[in-house]
């Protein structure tokens, strides 16, 4: 028996949208409306709205609640200040990942957690199991808050009328809370998953369809449009962003996936901290590498990577660039080829070059 | 709605078989099979003179989501693939009965045609 599907506050509006929605972590999820090379094109060049109420939230809060995520994330949670949000992984003790997520401070005791949605249940019991004998308490909120997400450079001047938060003096991965479109109790934080500038907006479920109509209608004239989960991918994977089950995963580390900014090895402890210290010192068995082809044919994932007749690697995620114009993915080397050029890779029996990317496509 | 024309044959893998005055067939997929697909990215398509079996892989479509398999409706051989999606791919969810036809293709038995879905089955199909 499989779990029965779960639906955003906005599945309503997808409905009146005409958007083609498809199952996804648990939720029924529009992939696209108008179609995704046309919404990749809005979001870089214009701007996109997309639903992410299947992001799920936990709130970490009391007197231990930075200790606790201190032990429990890679990154440094102590020096986050108030009103600012840090991306972290969770780590397995071998450094495998639980999940990556983005933690916002709200107060000195008190954080809110952006957690993927097929982790979400798995991150709220990790975080529960090691807050015992803690002064802190974790509350799982998945079903308060919807999530949207305008992308886009002119996502600040459509959201900007809308809101009374001062949304120029909001630097990147700082957020503030206050109303949107006349609905309170909304926190924008100037975040993103697409490599263009733009805002995450975390707002209470019952307000969700009204926030998105106002924002598309205010939006229409500047070139917004709804986007979906197909974009999302297309655009996260130009800019280089892991997408847990394909470039991090329980048996994909973030040393291995390029995280290691992300892995404070200053703080004296945290889950993981000597697996990923070993791997960060000695050089992982395996890394993440991006690429792009010059072929018609999309590596998709699980697709061979070799080096001459050697099988070296797999892809883990691979699409079509609507920005390049030529097929991009990520794949998964044995170390020793991260850094080669003479990789290929088998799609339907043709060995494709791949060309290694030293950086994201999209800056 | 997807459009299913009626002077056409089909299959239940949603690909469309035209016979022309000529005797020979073009084939492509339908206006569902586009749609269920999204922006299509790339069509391979075989070289004239290549045959196949009905139900034989004759080609892919790449979307963005995936690529699928083509399969050859009844048995034939290629006389022409069409150039003109090379360039312009995203032909197949704009035109997927007309500009968008994928192989030219010599019937090997003229009458199985026959014994493929007509507009009514396959739009009870879907």
């Amino acid at each position: 028996m499989s779990d029965p599907i779960s639906r955003t506050p906005l599945h309503p509006l997808h409905v009146e949208l005409g958007a083609r929605l498809v199952p996804f972590a648990g939720w029924e999820m529009p992939v696209q409306y108008s179609g995704i090379i046309e919404e990749h094109h809005a979001v870089r060049r214009a701007c996109g709205l997309f639903d992410v109420s299947h992001m799920g939230e936990a709130r970490v809060r009391g007197a231990d609640a930075a200790r606790l995520l201190d032990r429990v994330m890679t990154n440094e949670m102590a020096t986050l200040r108030a009103g600012h949000a840090r991306y972290t992984v969770m780590c397995q003790p071998d450094g495998g990942c639980v999940d990556d997520v983005i933690v916002y401070r709200l107060g000195d005791r008190e954080f809110l957690i952006c957690l993927n949605a097929s982790n979400a249940a798995k991150d709220v019991a990790w975080l529960r199991t090691h807050a015992e004998g803690l002064d802190v308490e974790v509350l799982d909120e998945c079903a308060r808050w919807a999530q949207l997400a305008l992308q886009g450079p002119r996502a600040e001047e459509i959201l900007a009328p809308l809101t009374p938060v001062p949304l120029a003096g909001l630097k990147r991965f700082a957020f503030a809370e206050g109303a949107v479109a006349g609905a309170a109790g909304c926190l924008i934080s100037r975040t993103g998953y697409t490599g263009s500038p733009g805002f995450e907006i975390y707002l209470p479920a019952a307000s969700a369809v009204p926030v998105a109509r106002a924002l598309l209608e205010a939006g229409r004239p500047l070139g917004l449009i709804p986007a979906g989960l197909g974009a999302r991918d297309s655009l996260r994977l130009e800019a280089g962003y892991p997408l847990y089950g394909h470039e991090i995963s329980e048996r994909i580390s973030p040393i291995q996936a390029g995280l290691g900014w992300a892995v404070k090895f200053s703080k004296p402890d945290f889950i993981g901290r000597e697996a990923l210290r070993r791997q960060a010192e000695g050089g992982p068995p395996s890394s993440v590498v991006l690429f792009s082809l010059e072929d018609r044919r999309i590596a998709r994932q699980g697709a061979a990577v070799f080096a001459g007749e050697l099988k070296v690697g797999e892809v883990l995620s691979g699409t079509q660039s609507p920005t390049l114009g030529k097929p991009i993915g990520s794949a998964l080397v044995a170390a020793g080829h991260a850094g080669s050029s003479a990789l290929t890779v088998d799609i339907r029996g043709h060995r494709v070059p791949m060309s290694l990317s030293a950086g994201p496509f999209v800056k | 709605m997807s459009q299913v024309p009626a002077d056409l044959r089909y299959t239940k893998e949603h690909e469309w078989v035209r016979v022309r005055p000529d005797g020979t067939a073009e084939i492509g997929i339908t206006d569902h099979a586009q749609s269920a697909l999204g922006d299509v990215t790339y069509v391979d398509l075989p070289k004239p003179g290549a045959k196949f079996a009905a139900g034989e892989t004759f080609g892919t479509v790449e979307s963005v989501k995936a690529a699928s398999d083509l399969y050859a409706p009844v048995a034939c051989e290629v006389i022409e693939s069409n150039a003109g999606l090379d360039a312009a791919p995203d032909l197949v969810n704009r035109e997927p009965y007309a500009g968008a036809w994928m192989i030219r293709v010599r019937l090997t038995d003229p009458s199985s045609v026959a014994g493929l879905l007509d507009a009514s089955a396959y739009s009870a199909s879907l």
